[in-house]
């Protein structure tokens, strides 16, 4: 039989007067997994997420959270879920642990368990050495990490990560993505918007490209640089003109391009004659990556 | 939207008490001193020129009149400012949202919180009148329980306000226009009986009015069954109220 959905998405579509922003998308997430949702600024990411948790109510189509309606049983679907929104909305003038404290009420967690809840929050956000700290006094990351914390306060079964190291510098950045791995193997099921290729690639065990208000294509990381963009890559650096060339004799073979500034990157090249390559220009080769299937497939690049 | 679930509310206290804990020696300071000057400035100044005002004395008058200021200014205000602060800068609402509660639910929690911290500080200028010669009455009881309700209707009133503007700036036409007249057409200041009809017959609409005649009522030992229209008065004004705000926040939350 099998597994029931975690979270169930089934045709659905969010319009805001004229404009389409989630368009008829349905998706499905295993529980226990971790999905990453990727793609550019503007393809309906946030508008997909506030559906789940029931503050944006979609067009048509319907949301499940575990067994519970979005809409019809909100309620119920929000005690399951926890959330790391996209902005920082902790109360600058309160307390690490007092912001934790205020969640586990918000989420009713019984009051017998919040010390424990909370504890067990601050241990994830690795902050119990500033609990007492005024969330203004906290670092970046530090505010981020207890963001992060805080979604964890009800034990949730299912968490929505909305870009969560967004704006955060590389070191920060793979700090979190400690925390995020530690909820993963926690055993929740995660999913998490970010614009970042290499945080998909490394917290993700399946990938949804968004775009337009759609799933444009979907699957592990692995399987998705297989169909996309094959397993090796060629890079060549030149004038636009000579790019332009190196692309149009590569199309012409059935190779597919992708152009990143100053180069151009030839994929899917791991069956293509060396002396062919050669015949091209001077090039370095290289592993095809998940970048190059978001490009591929949503001709935009990404802030990486 | 799902039932008001009242169990939600004890965690918008819970919010509300965090931050009362830093705020409350300024409020307590202001809460005591702003009668204070009000009747020694007004009270004793104006008095001066005035014997009785409705059978008391002036200081008097304006004493337990000082409770209407009290309590508008302490309860439309944090409706107005806190509320409209929380949910654009703050984005405090859209978190919540995400956890098991509803507008409906933080919107009444703050007002309710609002309404009981204004029970106490809105009280205040009568135990400062005290010394002034007010005579203590047992019926003076009533007076928390009049700021009380008063101050959520003006609560609800000031989060409907802060969901209909657009930028926090717009709050001066609704302060000028709106909760200063309110102010004054209500016997804050001086009895409504020397204005002009027209006038007298605004105020009675006038929840100002209402609390104003409970409180000097219950100050006085006046309270009688037809104490009971005011209080009716404030209980469909804050009905009315709660019903705009809530509805005005829904929208302006869940898109």
């Amino acid at each position: 039989m099998l597994q029931r959905p975690a979270l169930s998405i089934r045709g659905v579509t969010k319009r805001f007067g004229e404009f389409v922003a989630v368009d008829d998308l349905s998706l499905e997430v295993s529980p226990g997994t971790c999905l990453g949702l990727l793609g550019p600024n503007g393809a309906g990411k946030t508008t997909l997420m506030r559906m789940i948790t029931g503050q944006t109510r979609a067009t048509s189509g319907k949301i499940n959270v575990l067994d519970h309606d979005v809409v019809t049983d909100t309620r119920a679907a929000r005690r399951v879920l926890g959330v790391c929104p996209q902005q920082d909305n902790m109360d600058d003038q309160q307390t690490a642990r007092e912001n934790l404290s205020l969640w586990a009420a918000l989420c009713r967690v019984p009051r017998a368990e919040r010390k424990s809840a909370i504890a067990a929050a601050l241990e994830t956000a690795q902050l119990i050495d500033r609990a007492d700290e005024r969330v203004t006094n906290l670092s970046g990351g530090m505010r981020r990490r207890l963001l992060l914390g805080r979604a964890f306060v009800n034990s949730p079964k299912v968490v929505l990560l909305d870009e969560p190291t967004v704006g955060l510098d590389p070191q920060v950045r793979s700090d979190l993505w400690l925390v995020v791995d530690k909820m993963r193997r926690s055993g929740v099921t995660i999913v998490m918007s970010t614009h970042y290729i290499e945080e998909a690639e490394r917290l993700a065990d399946d990938i949804a490209i968004m775009n337009h208000g759609r799933i444009i294509a979907r699957g592990t990381p692995s399987d998705l640089r297989r169909v996309h963009a094959g397993s090796e890559a060629v890079e060549y650096v030149g004038s636009p003109e000579t790019l332009d060339e190196i692309a149009s004799k590569a199309a012409s073979i059935g190779l597919r391009t992708r152009r990143a500034g100053l180069s151009v990157s030839v994929l899917g090249v791991e069956n293509t004659p060396v002396a062919t390559l050669e015949s091209w220009g001077r090039h370095s080769r290289r592993a095809t990556n998940l970048e190059d299937v978001f490009v591929l497939l949503t001709g935009e690049s990404l802030d990486a | 939207m799902p039932r008001f679930d009242p169990r939600s509310i004890p965690a918008i206290w819970v919010r509300e008490l965090i931050l009362f804990k830093r705020y409350w020696r300024g409020t307590t300071f202001s809460a005591i001193l702003e009668p204070l000057i009000f009747l020694f400035g007004i009270g004793l100044g104006v008095g001066a020129f005035l014997d009785e005002i409705d059978g008391v004395k002036y200081v008097i008058f304006v004493g337990t009149g000082a409770v209407a200021t009290a309590v508008i200014f302490s309860s439309v205000f944090p409706g107005m400012y806190n509320t409209f602060i929380a949910r654009t800068f703050q984005k405090v609402y859209d978190g919540i949202l995400a956890t098991p509660t509803t507008p409906a639910e933080i919107m009444v929690g703050e007002a309710l919180w609002i309404a009981a911290r204004t029970a106490v500080y809105g009280s205040v200028p009568i135990v400062v009148t005290i010394p002034f010669g007010l005579d203590p009455e047992w019926t003076m009881a009533a007076v928390p329980f009049v700021c009380f309700l008063t101050a959520l209707g003006f609560a609800f009133l000031g989060q409907w306000i802060s969901g209909i503007v657009k930028v926090i700036d717009s709050f001066s036409y609704f302060q000028s226009a709106l909760i200063t007249p309110l102010l004054f057409v209500s016997g804050t200041y001086f009895p409504i009986s020397g204005l002009p009809d027209w006038a007298q017959t605004i105020s009675h609409v006038n929840p100002v009015y209402h609390c104003i005649e409970l409180v000097r009522d219950a100050c006085f030992d006046r309270l009688s069954v037809s104490s009971w229209w005011n209080v009716l008065a404030l209980v469909i004004f804050a009905a009315v109220s709660c019903a705009l705000s809530v509805r005005t926040i829904t929208r302006r939350l869940v898109t």
